[in-house]
C-alpha cells in the first residue's frame, strides 16, 4: 500500500488567476487605440517604459546585487544610438532600436570588465562615472548636435509610418510589446538554473560561492542583459521625445532616481514590485506633479520611510502578510490529497 | 609656461578634492557607509555659508566658524536619527537612504535659493595673488591648499593619536566586540558622521569662494571625491590627497588641451588607474 506523498508546485490558485487577470489586462491595453485618447496613450507608453527600466533595475539590484546608480548610460547610449544610426545610416528606426540593444550589449562588456573591479557601494557610484563620461563624451560629437542635443529629422519620423495617428499607434505597441519582453525575459530568467543561482547570491554571497556558483559570471550576465535592454528602451523613449539632449539622455533623475524609488516602494526583489511601485509613482505624479520640487522632496521622503519601515516594499508586506505570489518563482510543498 | 601653470593650479585645486574626499573616506572607513548624499552636503554648506555670511555681514572665512559646528551637530542627528537604522550589514539600505535624502537636499534647496548660480564673495581674496617664477598663483588656491593638508593631517592625528580615534578603528575592525569593551556604537558612529560633516563644511566653503555653485552641482562633487578615494587606494589618507591632486592635474591639463574635456580627462584618468591598479595606488583597507 503506498501512502499519498507531498507534492512540489511552483504555481498556486493565485498565481494561476493572476496569469488569466493578466492576459486579459494585456489585451484591454493592446487595443488602447481604440478606447484611449491621445494624452492617455502617450502617458501610458511612459508607464510601460519606465517599468520596463524599473524591473531591468530590479533585477540588477534586487537579484543580482549589483546596485548600479548609473543605468542613465545604457538609457541614453541607446537613444544617442537611434539618433545617429537613423541620421547618419537612414537605417529604419524600428531596426535601429533593435540595433540599440545589441550595441548596448556590446557596450557594457569593457564597463562590466573595468567597473567589476569595484565592490557594493563603490561600485555604485563607479556607474555613475561611466554614466558621466557617457554624457560627457557624446556632449563632444558635434554632428549629433554637441552640447545642445538635436531632433529627430522629420523623413525619420515619418518612415515609422505614414500617418500621424498610425505613427502614434505604432510607438504605443512597441512601449507595450518591449515592457511585456522585459518582464518575460526577467520571469523566465529568474526560473531557470541561472536565476537560482542569482536568488542564492542575493541571499548569501559567501554561501553562494561556496556552493560552486561562479558569482562573477552571473552577475556579468545580467548586467550584459540588463544592459542591452536599457538601450533597447532608451531608444524607444527617445523616439518618443524626437529630440535628445547630453543632460536629458543621461539625467540621473529621470532614469535612475526615480526608477530607484519605483522599485523601493514597490518592493524591491520582487517581480510584483516594480509594478505596483509604477503605477504608485505614475498616480503620485499626476496628482503632485503640479507641487514641482516639493513632489521630489515628498518621493524622497516616502522612499525613505519605506526603506527604514518596510525594507520589502509594499509588495514585501503583502507577501509576509498572506504568502501570495503573482509570479510563481519560489516551491511551495503541498500536502497529500485526502 | 601655460602647461606649468595648469599643473600648479591643478595640484592647488586637487587640496578641494582631498577634502572632498576625506569625508567621505572617514565614514566609510568607520561604518562601511557610502555616502550618496555626500556632494549635496557639500553644496548645502556653502549655502549656509552663503546666509550667514550675508545675514551677518561676515567673510565666509569667519562664518566657518559658525557653520561646521552647525554641520557636525547636523551630521550627529542625522546619524543617530536615520542612518544608524539602516546600518543592517546589506549594502542596500544605507545606499538607497543616502540617494533619498540627496535628492531631498538638492530639492530643498532649489525651493529655498532657485536654481540661480551663487558665490561666496571672499572679498581681496578673489583677486589677490603673487608671482612665483613667472607663475601667478592665487592666494585663495594657496590657502586652499594648505587648509586641505591641516585637515589631513588633523583627521590623521586623531584617527592614530587620540582616544576618539580608537574608538573609530575599533568599531570599524569589529563593531559588536568594540561594543562589548563598552563603545556605545551608535554614538560613535555619531561622532563620525560629525567629524565628516564638520570636514564637508570645510570644503562647501572653499568651494563655494572659488567656484560658483547651485544646488545641482553636489553629485559632481561626490564623483570627484569618490574618484580621489580611491585613486590614492581606500583607507590611506595620505594617499587620498594624492588623489585629489592627480585627478585635479587631470583635469587642468585637460582643460588646458580643450575646455569641454576638463572633468572628461579626470574620468578617464580614474577610470586608467582603476583598470591598472584597481585597488588605487597606495591602499590600505582590504575591502
Amino acid at each position: 500500500m503506498s501512502r499519498p506523498s507531498h507534492t512540489v508546485h511552483r504555481s498556486s490558485p493565485a498565481s494561476r488567476a493572476a496569469a488569466i487577470f493578466g492576459l486579459i489586462v494585456l489585451a484591454i491595453l493592446a487595443t488602447a487605440p481604440l478606447w484611449a485618447g491621445r494624452a492617455d496613450m502617450r502617458l501610458m507608453s511612459e508607464l510601460f517604459l519606465y517599468l520596463a527600466l524599473a524591473s531591468l533595475w530590479n533585477l540588477l539590484a534586487g537579484y543580482a546585487g549589483l546596485v548600479s546608480v548609473g543605468q542613465q548610460a545604457y538609457v541614453g547610449f541607446g537613444g544617442y544610438v537611434l539618433f545617429a544610426l537613423t541620421i547618419f545610416l537612414d537605417i529604419h528606426p524600428i531596426l535601429a532600436i533593435g540595433l540599440a540593444a545589441i550595441l548596448g550589449a556590446a557596450i557594457s562588456v569593457p564597463v562590466a570588465l573595468l567597473i567589476f573591479r569595484l565592490r557594493g557601494a563603490y561600485f555604485a557610484i563607479g556607474t555613475w562615472v561611466i554614466a558621466e563620461v557617457f554624457r560627457l563624451g557624446f556632449a563632444q560629437v558635434q554632428a549629433l548636435g554637441g552640447g545642445s542635443g538635436t531632433s529627430l529629422p522629420v523623413q525619420v519620423v515619418r518612415s515609422i509610418a505614414s500617418g500621424r495617428t498610425m505613427r502614434e499607434w505604432t510607438t504605443y505597441w512597441m512601449a507595450l510589446g518591449l515592457v511585456v519582453a522585459v518582464l518575460a525575459i526577467v520571469y523566465l530568467f529568474l526560473r531557470s538554473r541561472r536565476g537560482l543561482a542569482l536568488t542564492a547570491i542575493r541571499d548569501n554571497e559567501l554561501a553562494a560561492g561556496s556552493l560552486g556558483i561562479d558569482i562573477w559570471r552571473s552577475q556579468f550576465i545580467v548586467y550584459v542583459v540588463t544592459g542591452a535592454l536599457a538601450a533597447c528602451t532608451g531608444a524607444l523613449i527617445f523616439l518618443q521625445k524626437l529630440r535628445i539632449t547630453p543632460d536629458a539622455a543621461f539625467s540621473v533623475n529621470d532614469w535612475t532616481a526615480f526608477v530607484i524609488f519605483i522599485v523601493v516602494i514597490g518592493g524591491i526583489g520582487t517581480i510584483e514590485g516594480p509594478i505596483i511601485g509604477t503605477l504608485i509613482y505614475f498616480a503620485l505624479r499626476e496628482t503632485l506633479a503640479d507641487l514641482g520640487t516639493t513632489y521630489l522632496i515628498i518621493l524622497g521622503v516616502v522612499a525613505i520611510i519605506v526603506m527604514l519601515k518596510a525594507p520589502n516594499g509594499l509588495w514585501g508586506l503583502v507577501r509576509a502578510r498572506w504568502g501570495v505570489e503573482l509570479f510563481p518563482l519560489s516551491y511551495r510543498v503541498a500536502a497529500p490529497k485526502k | 609656461m601655460d602647461w606649468m601653470n595648469a599643473i600648479i593650479q591643478g595640484i592647488l585645486l586637487g587640496g578641494l578634492y582631498a577634502m572632498i574626499a576625506a569625508g567621505l573616506s572617514l565614514i566609510f572607513g568607520v561604518m562601511r557607509l557610502v555616502n550618496i548624499a555626500h556632494g549635496d552636503l557639500i553644496i548645502l554648506a556653502a549655502y549656509l555659508a552663503l546666509t550667514a555670511s550675508m545675514l551677518l555681514g561676515l567673510h565666509p572665512l569667519l562664518v566657518l566658524l559658525l557653520v561646521v559646528p552647525m554641520m557636525a551637530l547636523f551630521g550627529y542627528v542625522l546619524q543617530r536619527g536615520i542612518l544608524n537604522g539602516t546600518l543592517t550589514g546589506d549594502i542596500l539600505p544605507p545606499l538607497l537612504v543616502t540617494f533619498g535624502l540627496s535628492v531631498i537636499i538638492q530639492n530643498a534647496l532649489l525651493e529655498a535659493y532657485s536654481a540661480d548660480p551663487q558665490k561666496l564673495d571672499s572679498g581681496v581674496l578673489d583677486t589677490a595673488s603673487m608671482t612665483m617664477g613667472g607663475i601667478s598663483i592665487g592666494i585663495l588656491p594657496l590657502l586652499m591648499f594648505a587648509v586641505a593638508v591641516a585637515v589631513i593631517a588633523g583627521l590623521q592625528f586623531i584617527f592614530y593619536r587620540t582616544a576618539l580615534g580608537r574608538a573609530f578603528r575599533a568599531v570599524s575592525d569589529n563593531q559588536d566586540i568594540a561594543q562589548l569593551m563598552g563603545l556605545n556604537r551608535r554614538h560613535v558612529f555619531g561622532l563620525a558622521m560629525a567629524l565628516s560633516l564638520a570636514v564637508v563644511a570645510v570644503a562647501g566653503i572653499f568651494l563655494g569662494m572659488r567656484t560658483s555653485f547651485d544646488p545641482s552641482v553636489g553629485g559632481g562633487r561626490l564623483i570627484f571625491g569618490f574618484e580621489a578615494v580611491i585613486i590614492g587606494g581606500l583607507g590611506n589618507l595620505w594617499g587620498t590627497l594624492v588623489g585629489g591632486v592627480i585627478l585635479g592635474v587631470a583635469q587642468s591639463i585637460g582643460g588646458q588641451i580643450n575646455p569641454g574635456w576638463q572633468v572628461l580627462a579626470g574620468h578617464v584618468v580614474f577610470l586608467l588607474i582603476l583598470a591598472i591598479k584597481p585597488r588605487g595606488l597606495f591602499p590600505r583597507m582590504t575591502d
